[in-house]
């Protein structure tokens, strides 16, 4: 799974990332450790540096200053290799509205140089329930069909590592019953996904964290966390108040 | 075929496909280069001195400005739905998708001047020329892509892109358009190869340092 094929090595280890954006700085100093396996949820405000946070971590991003090490890797000297092993749903599709889903999926196949792709599309269109369109342009589908779709091409190479940010915007039943799948899945792939939605996050998270400001103010496992409480505990740690 | 060849042909059939799909740059461009010319031409008229003199820059102009709209949509594409970020998230280096890009642009742009050239040499009633206008075009216009896609990917983010490309892009490649509207006029003359040599120099050596150097800026201009 990493490089050492040493499971005791973090999935993701940050130490001291910071990333401005001008004069405005976006993370303050994130320290994090994310183990093999581990299904960590990210809740925050609009504005606490979740999807920065994310984009950063996927190599999207360039941090601004500290270390970021994806399985035992250090981003800035093998970020092709890294990406291999990484995938990131966000609430754009990333697909091209004028191909097929079968083209969408074959060229990211191909430039994950996934083995035997025809048979793994199929498997995954299968699984998320599109194989009835798979000829279809992914202009005219729905945006939840949209996203089903999307969530097929970021898991075609069988990432170790997954990013879901506000992956759940729009979807239909299907698509969030498949991104409840990837999160509780056997247990070998890493997902980081963020939220607003605290139920959901509590529901599938195994690590619970809250970004605020471009900080860590809050981080636990989630069988310390009681979900009765949580909406206090999050109000408290981000200074908003309501439901 | 290599990994970095395969993966850049990936990328290349990926926008192939969809420009045989949507037709959008081809089309645009196609139009736009042949009404330059038409206009052109009821100013200049059919054959004559002025005709043959201004001949060369009009089919310039037309495949220069055809192919600013066309490398104008060659990262807009990848623009929406925040493509451009699937794609640097692809485990290759950022290279392959400069040279990806940059190989369809040069298709749909050399398409353009396929059908433009002879339209040109036709209204103006002037001898057809090939193999050395077709050298001159092929690499005019590789002068033009290896830019044009680098300037494409600065432009696609900025808020007045449209703008923006021909602004950055046309007093770069001044050069090359100085070079094919003067190799082309030896062309049209009659000259012979020794004539247009020169010409033929200052745009390979253009298309060589700036592939040099878009190739080596490419990662920082997409990467933030």
């Amino acid at each position: 799974m990493n490089e050492n094929n040493d499971e005791s090595i973090p999935a993701i280890d940050v130490s001291g990332l910071t990333k401005s954006f001008g004069e405005r700085p976006a993370l303050r100093g994130i320290d994090l450790q994310v183990a093999q396996g581990e299904r960590l949820v990210i809740f925050g405000p609009n504005g606490a540096g979740k999807t920065t946070l994310v984009k950063t971590l996927s190599t999207l991003l360039k941090p601004s200053s500290g270390r970021i090490f994806l399985e035992g890797m250090d981003i800035r000297s093998k970020p092709s290799q890294i990406r291999s092993r990484l995938s990131l749903v966000s609430h754009q599709t990333f697909l091209y509205d004028d191909l097929t889903v079968y083209e969408n999926l074959k060229f990211y196949g191909r430039m994950y140089d996934v083995p035997a792709l025809n048979e793994r599309i199929g498997e995954l269109v299968t699984w998320l329930q599109v194989e009835s369109r798979l000829y279809d342009r992914v202009g005219t589908l729905s945006h939840g069909l949209q996203q089903r779709v999307t969530i097929a091409r970021a898991v075609l190479h069988n990432p170790s590592i997954l990013f879901l940010d506000e992956p759940e915007i729009g979807l239909d039943q299907q698509a969030s019953l498949a991104i409840g799948d990837i999160m509780k899945a056997d247990g070998r792939r890493t997902v980081v996904m963020t939220t607003h939605n605290l139920e959901r996050g509590l529901e599938l998270g195994r690590e619970i964290l809250i970004l605020n400001k471009g900080k860590v103010v809050f981080q636990e496992s989630r069988d310390k966390v009681d979900p009765t409480d949580f909406r206090q505990v999050y109000n408290n740690c981000t200074g908003t108040t309501g439901e | 075929m290599n990994n970095i060849t395969k993966k850049i042909t990936v990328i290349f059939w990926k926008d192939i496909l969809t420009e045989l799909r949507t037709k959008q740059v081809i089309t645009s461009v196609l139009v736009f280069a042949i009404l330059v010319m038409v206009i052109f031409n009821f100013a200049f008229g059919t054959g004559g001195e002025t005709a043959e003199l201004a001949a060369p820059g009009i089919l310039w102009v037309a495949i220069t400005f055809g192919g600013v709209l066309g490398f104008n949509r060659i990262f807009s594409l990848e623009k929406e739905n925040s493509r451009l970020e699937g794609l640097m998230l692809c485990p290759v280096d950022r290279t392959v998708l400069y040279w990806g890009k940059l190989a369809g642009g040069f298709t749909f742009v050399l398409a353009v001047a396929i059908v433009v050239t002879p339209v040109c040499l036709a209204l103006f009633n002037l001898p057809l020329v090939l193999p050395e206008l077709v050298l001159v075009v092929i690499l005019a216009i590789s002068g033009f892509a290896v830019v044009g896609t680098l300037f494409s990917a600065i432009a696609v983010n900025t808020r007045a892109r449209d703008i923006m490309l021909p602004i950055l892009m046309l007093p770069v490649v001044i050069p090359v358009i100085i070079a094919a509207v003067n190799a082309t006029s030896e062309i049209m003359a009659g000259g012979s190869w020794g004539d247009i040599s020169i010409w033929l120099q200052i745009i390979i050596t253009f298309d060589f340092i700036y592939a040099v150097i878009a190739t080596l800026v490419f990662e920082f201009v997409v990467e933030e």
